[in-house]
């Protein structure tokens, strides 16, 4: 070896070219030189699934749970895996749960709505009643109160699933509730209506009549099939912009009020402990809030430097989302990003950045806007807000930290 | 339970069919008063809806070690990771704050509404009132808010003191936090450094 003569750099460089070009030639995809069995032979006959589930190969989209963090999973949360979806609908099959006694098994033959209290006519509904009130079909985010909770002192789960996956995002369809409230003949002087589910739970809210004569259903659809068990079939309430809590499922009772119940729900959990300890109460709205779902913990980039797309989602409980802002350097520099489609109220956004990556470390932040002109917090403002106590609500700015190799981590920055 | 259901039960009985007329859609059928006793279970913080019944703290404690102390403890402090419902006095404004019916719960009312309605856990609604009201008088003792051979009944409930009866406040965002709304963003030069304060990875508590 030693005597023979060092190729020229030129050499090199041609030599390497041809080799890469070579390469290129030598490497020909047998995926396309060679017929594949799915080329040659039959795949499945119509309906082999009479009900099609997701394919194998994504078998780890899927609802996870942080066992942790509950006594037990029938008093529990799973998490939508928003790092691994795009579009803005959320498939009813991973879409996030949160039960208080499990999830119960209600036949629409045996279904009951009952709307009492301070009415001319106490009514009982049944599930075919209901078919046969006039319907509106929208779509509406559902984000559990406690989402991001778990980061409200500092980064600690590390995945967008986890930090904000206790949300969805359906097309519902089902009856105003102003139109069940209106043929019980509800008294016009009554400010609340308290509304419950059928389960062991029967957890019980408080809502402002305003509201519930506003925009709330009593849905039977979502997505354009019936619902999952898991999400109150057959007929759960869409309370959009409010928080989950409020979303009875296995609705059957609605009751008009003067005054709020104060249950257990409404007193002991889902209220905001302040930093002089008073709590705040009947906190609704849920507001406006985005995170990155890809590149995330869970969805790290492979692919090097290059074309990146950075995709994410955003939402405000008080109107549309008017405007996100992307930032790759922590919050020193923002760019506003592309929105996929014209925001809807109370429903998801979907937001792009395309950026050409130059394979340094970024910190991705996102920051949403609304059209009341609230712009989304960082969490600093909001402990100055609140102090650290108020764990439910926290829709402050969420980092990633993307290193030079791909991988993402949940963190918290100055 | 709402104050003017018996005017109402009067006025449907008196009137039904004229009533009905004013229906828009003519769907459903009327509840029976049954049925509405049967499901209108809410207790309001006056006590209104809670079912005449007594019940004392002794009879409680051993109705507690029979239905609840496997989870919450034989003294309500809670096993493992079950909620304790005992404690936590003066901790609301600390940096740890502890919640309990004891420490957090305005109103001893919805201490009956909650018990009678999801508890015990996976065998709710099967307490008679009595009962309810016993478990309810054990739990206020167990936190000191009534002596131990305390009888509580319908009337009696209701006048029970809780700590933390002051201690809510209306959602007051839109006000407290009115510096969030059009504040113009910052789009350029907004901090001259970033450093990182806390990694996830550090805490390692991320289910694999
Ligand atoms: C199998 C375990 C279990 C048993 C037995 C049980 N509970 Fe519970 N209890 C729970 C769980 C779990 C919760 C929280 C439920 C939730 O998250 O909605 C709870 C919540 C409570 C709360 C509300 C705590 C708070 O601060 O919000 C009270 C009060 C309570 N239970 C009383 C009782 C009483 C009284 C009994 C007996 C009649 C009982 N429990 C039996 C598991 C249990």
């Amino acid at each position: 070896m030693s005597d023979a003569a060092p190729p020229s750099r030129r050499a090199v460089l041609t030599g390497a070219a041809a080799a890469m070009v070579a390469g290129r030639a030598r490497a020909d995809d047998t995926l396309i030189t060679q017929v594949q069995p799915w080329s040659r032979n039959l795949g499945d006959p119509v309906a082999a699934a009479p009900y099609g589930l997701p394919t194998p190969h994504e078998f780890d989209v899927v609802r996870r749970t942080v066992d942790w963090l509950t006594a037990d999973a029938y008093s529990s949360v799973s998490f939508t895996p928003i790092h691994a979806l795009d579009g803005t609908i959320t498939p009813q099959g991973c879409a996030f749960e949160r039960h208080h006694s499990g999830a119960i098994d209600l036949r629409k033959e045996d279904y009951r709505l009952m709307v009492m209290g301070d009415v001319a006519r106490p009514l009982v509904f049944t599930y075919a009643d209901l078919e046969r009130f006039p319907r509106d079909t929208r779509v509406a985010f559902c984000e559990c109160a406690a989402n991001s909770g778990m980061e409200w002192r500092g980064a600690q789960l590390n995945g967008a699933q986890y930090s904000h996956g206790m949300i969805h995002n359906m097309e519902y369809t089902g009856v105003p509730l102003r139109l069940l409230l209106e043929e019980a003949g509800y008294d016009t002087s009554r400010r609340w209506v308290y509304v419950e589910g059928a389960d062991a739970a029967s957890n019980g809210r408080s809502i402002p009549i305003k509201k519930a004569l506003d925009d709330v259903l009593v849905a039977f659809k979502a997505n354009g099939e019936a619902l999952r068990r898991e999400h109150g079939y057959p007929v759960r309430l869409v309370v959009p912009g409010f928080e989950g809590n409020l979303w009875i499922k296995w609705l059957r009772r609605i009751e008009v009020r003067d005054t709020p119940v104060h249950s257990r729900e409404e007193t002991s959990k889902y209220t905001d402990t302040l930093a002089d300890g008073i709590s705040r109460q009947f906190t609704f709205a849920m507001d406006a809030k985005s995170v990155i779902t890809a590149p995330s913990p869970q969805a790290p980039v492979r692919h090097g430097d290059g074309p990146l797309v950075i995709s994410g989602l955003a939402w405000s409980g008080r109107g549309a989302i008017t405007r996100v802002d992307v930032t790759l350097d922590g919050g020193q520099n923002w760019k506003v990003a592309r929105l996929a489609a014209p925001p809807a109220p109370m429903a998801l956004c979907r937001f792009y950045l395309d950026v050409a990556w130059d394979g340094a470390e970024m910190l991705l932040q996102s920051r949403a806007i609304d059209d009341t002109g609230y712009v989304q917090p960082t969490k600093a403002q909001l402990h100055a807000a609140r102090g650290m106590n108020s764990t439910y609500h926290n829709n402050g700015i969420q980092t990633w930290l993307m290193r030079a190799d791909g991988s993402v981590e949940n963190v918290e920055v100055s | 339970m709402s104050r003017s259901r018996r005017v109402v039960l009067a006025v449907v009985a008196a009137g039904c069919a004229q009533s009905l007329a004013a229906q828009p859609f003519g769907l459903g059928r009327a509840a029976t008063p049954a049925e509405i006793a049967a499901w209108d279970v809410d207790v309001a913080p006056d006590g209104s809806g809670l079912p005449p019944g007594q019940g004392g703290a002794s009879r409680g404690e051993a109705l507690f070690a029979d239905f609840c102390a496997g989870c919450h403890g034989d003294f309500a402090e809670g096993v493992g990771r079950w909620p304790g419902l005992i404690g936590g006095y003066g901790t609301l404004d600390s940096r740890d704050p502890v919640k309990t019916v004891g420490s957090f719960w305005p109103y001893a009312p919805t201490l009956w509404d909650y018990v009678n309605r999801s508890m015990p856990y996976g065998n709710a609604q099967t307490l008679a009132p009595d009962d309810v009201y016993a478990l309810v008088a054990y739990i206020l003792s167990a936190n000191d808010l009534v002596g131990p051979d305390t009888h509580l009944t319908e009337k009696t409930l209701p006048n029970v003191v809780m700590p933390n009866r002051h201690g809510f406040a209306r959602d007051d965002r839109g006000k407290a936090e009115r510096h969030l709304w059009r504040a113009e963003p910052c789009m350029t030069n907004c901090k001259p450094e970033v450093e990182i304060r806390m990694r996830a990875t550090d805490l390692d508590v991320t289910p694999k």
